[in-house]
């Protein structure tokens, strides 16, 4: 007999879905570093090795430092999401786990490449000369790029279920990974999640220096802090267009693919052409309120034409609406503003530097930069609420509920919190522990030292 | 051999490789545990420095054979894979706390410095020895047929005698591994006080998970009779292999052997973990779901065949790349 009682569906249901979504929007921001990060550094070096410029390899120096220790903690926190995946959500592994668990061991080799490659990279600084120890970088952003695929297919295909068919009792059969894989979700969500990446690093990094120029303004001429701001705010300024076209195809294939995501986050009720682009405000059951509402520009962004039918919430059957319309819309409009919100951002530095030949380096504008990173964040992470938020009461698009798929198991709210203490701990740690290897005067004078996977210092420092 | 087969072999294979590689990295900071208390300040700063030298660029990769082997079972047998999860999420969180404390204390031991450094290396130590030990726990039950295919099972089934004693077992071998490999990077560096150090502590671990071992044939006799029968079956060569390998080690500690050393405790690890999926198969849950009951469909298997043929053709060079630089490294 069992001490510990199975707790009832509904109450793990709402635990666990809270536990995953906390511990993966914990996680994904150190996703974030790992597959963009490697190009800023990269970046740094190329200019560095080309001109022979000491500043720009003192960056590529710190910033390999910063990615050791980040990679090591999202190497944490990604293991403790392949454990839930089984832990949280056992019936979901056993019904599906072979239709999609090939995108996770496709992963593997690249998390492998990866996390052997960093190695190499950062023991390199001292062991591999020239441009023979840019190249050891190459495989990581290569990796970081393939990983960020497999990872976000698998996402996709919750979205786009595909490549197996089910059997008499519900199980799927003939199964083909690559049909899983190459799902029709996967088009725009992969690039729209890669983008995301490399936008939460470049605006992140850019706003760090930013911080240090408002806080003393003398670090505004110091070249290295300036270097520091341009290289991965001009990576992401021109990223920020590209996202925001992808974004737009995305919702389209949202829009067709699932009519009853984009209703809700779109506060949608009534089917039919003419619809009404809402900004803001608040969803109730039958309208909008307190809204900015647009007429025809929703039916427009749908199908280019005011003509354009779009599928209302009347359409879809009570029990299986996604829940919580106000907090998707808003999450929805968040992220899109947001992104317009770094697009000004980057053409103020564009035609700043067209005029000018340089960035303008007032406070507002590093006021302005400083804010854009978590910006990034918080558009990255919203964008997530709506696509899974949106895709509830499914895990697997029309074919398993979430509810079918959580874990009898008890305890869910214990570990919820804990959970929660653990992982803002770690997070404090990770905070002081960057700060203090950005405070190190001379990171060339011994590179890699006393980081995980660099050598340790000869003497230890006490 | 059948498509089911392969995989469970790839799965074996995985775990194989995750107990000789993280094992190695779990022992060096239970060895880091045990000399805390030690009074001589300076040896245990070598010892950390070593741990630190020997480990640290490898870290990561040792550990990415742990979320491999996952994937591989809930890919290639998601009937398996939803039961155990489900029946023993106890030792598994707990594992997985483990592995968050551990990842943090080595992400930030080093670059906190002073105070900061010390209470990283404490929490790193400590999970060192909770982790392999949930991990052992989790296996044992396993085997003593705790968890049902279909099932949720008893929360509190894998307190017993079989999974404690696995669990104990795993923090032993843990240990062992990583005082052969630690004593042979201190006698290539030249290093004798250390190679002293870890020489005595190789033999002592030796003989420690030698009687566990026997202690375990006892409890394994009347917890899972189906894989004991089994060890003394098809998976008798694998069992005189590990034991031949085990003394042969031994001799070769005592004999101040160095090159072989690794080989020959690689070997009896291999042979282990070789005899005991032998002695288990065909059941993947002894007694309720054999390997081809619980496979996943035939594309997924196929699938994660290629992978994994893949995986070996691209990670084997750049691991022997980095292990060669690191290697170097340790010598400096």
């Amino acid at each position: 007999m069992s001490l510990i009682p199975s707790v009832p569906v509904a109450d793990n249901l709402l635990a666990a879905r809270e536990l995953m979504a906390f511990t993966l929007g914990f996680h994904i921001i150190l996703a974030c570093v790992g597959v963009a990060l490697p190009a800023m550094m990269l970046v740094a070096e190329f200019k560095g090795r080309r001109n022979d410029d000491e500043v720009a390899l003192d960056l590529a120096k710190r910033w390999s430092k910063a990615a050791a220790v980040l990679f090591a903690v999202g190497a944490v926190t990604g293991t403790v999401l392949s454990f839930e995946m089984g832990l949280l959500w056992p019936h979901f592994m056993e019904r599906f786990g072979d239709v999609f668990g090939t995108g996770f061991a496709i992963e593997g080799i690249f998390f492998f490449t990866e996390a052997i490659f960093i190695a190499i990279y950062i023991y390199g600084w001292k062991r591999i000369d020239g441009w023979k120890h840019w190249w050891t970088g190459v495989p990581i952003v290569i990796a970081g790029v393939g990983g960020a695929f497999s990872v976000v297919a698998v996402n996709s295909w919750m979205n786009q279920p595909q490549g197996f068919a089910l059997d008499g009792s519900g199980n799927p059969t003939g199964v083909s990974p690559l049909s899983a894989l190459f799902n029709p979700a996967t088009v725009y969500e992969f690039p729209h999640m890669l983008l995301a990446a490399y936008m939460v690093v470049g605006f992140g990094l850019a706003s760090i220096y930013a911080i240090a120029m408002l806080r003393s303004p003398a670090k505004r001429n110091d070249r290295r802090h300036r270097l520091g701001l341009l290289i991965p705010l001009t990576v992401a300024a021109l990223l920020t267009p590209v996202q925001i076209f992808v974004g737009d195809v995305a919702a389209r294939g949202v829009a067709d693919h699932q009519p009853a995501k984009f209703a809700g986050f779109e506060c949608i009720y009534e089917t039919g052409p003419d619809q009404t682009e809402w900004l803001g405000g608040i969803c109730t059951d039958d309208e909008v309120k307190w809204g900015i509402g647009i007429p025809g520009l929703d039916s427009m962004l749908v199908g280019f034409s005011t003509d354009t039918v779009v599928t209302g919430l009347d359409q879809i059957p009570d029990d299986e609406e996604p829940p919580a319309h106000t907090l998707l819309h808003l999450a929805f409009d968040t992220m899109v503003g947001i992104g317009f919100a770094l697009l000004a951002l980057g053409g103020w530095l564009a035609f700043y530097w067209w005029r000018k030949r340089d960035f303008p380096a007032t406070k507002w504008f590093l006021r302005a930069v400083a804010l854009s990173g978590i910006g990034a964040v918080v558009a990255m992470e919203a964008g997530w609420i709506v696509t899974e938020v949106g895709r509830q009461p499914w895990i697997v698009q029309g074919l398993m509920r979430t509810e079918d798929a959580v874990t009898s198991a008890g305890g869910l709210w214990f570990v919820l919190v804990g959970a929660i203490a653990l992982y803002a701990g770690l997070g404090a740690i990770a905070v002081v522990s960057l700060r203090r290897i950005a405070s190190r005067r001379e990171p060339g004078a011994d590179v890699g030292a006393g980081l995980p996977y660099g050598p340790p210092a000869k003497e230890p420092d006490r | 051999m059948s498509k089911p087969d392969v995989v469970a072999a790839i799965l074996v294979a995985g775990a194989t490789l995750y107990a000789i590689f993280g094992g190695a990295d779990f022992g060096a900071g239970v060895w880091e545990l045990l000399a805390a208390r030690t009074p001589d300040r300076s040896l245990r700063q070598r010892i950390e420095q070593r741990v630190a030298l020997s480990l640290g660029p490898v870290w990561e990769a040792n550990h990415v054979w742990l979320i491999f082997t996952l994937v591989v079972l809930w890919t290639g047998f998601p009937d398996a894979f939803a039961p155990i999860m489900e029946t023993l999420y106890v030792p598994l969180a707990l594992a997985a706390v483990g592995i968050v404390l551990r990842g943090s204390g080595f992400a930030f031991g080093h670059s906190l410095g002073d105070v900061g450094a010390q209470r990283a290396h404490v929490v790193f130590s400590v999970s060192s020895l909770i982790t392999p030990f949930f991990l052992g726990c989790v296996v044992g039950a396993i085997a003593a047929g705790d968890v049902e295919a279909g099932g949720s099972g008893d929360a509190l089934g894998w307190i017993g005698p079989l999974p404690i004693l696995v669990g104990v077992l795993f923090v032993a071998s843990c240990a062992y591994i990583a005082a052969v490999f630690l004593l042979d990077d201190c006698r290539r560096a030249g290093d004798e006080e250390l190679s002293e150090y870890f020489l005595r502590r190789s033999i002592a671990a030796a003989v420690i998970v030698g009687a566990l071992a026997a202690v375990g044939l006892i409890v394994l006799r009347a917890d899972a009779r189906g894989i004991f029968d089994g060890l003394f079956d098809e998976g008798l060569p694998f069992v005189i292999a590990s034991v031949v390998f085990g003394l042969v080690t031994l001799v070769g500690l005592v004999r101040g052997w160095s090159r072989a050393l690794r080989p020959l405790a690689i070997g009896a690890v291999v042979a282990l973990v070789a005899g005991w999926a032998v002695a288990q198969f065909p059941y993947l849950l002894p007694d309720t779901l054999t390997v081809a009951d619980g496979a996943g469909d035939g594309g997924a298997l196929t699938a994660l065949i290629v992978v994994f043929i893949v995986a070996l053709v691209t990670v084997v060079p750049s691991l022997a790349l980095l292990f060669r630089l690191a290697q170097r490294q340790a010598l400096e």
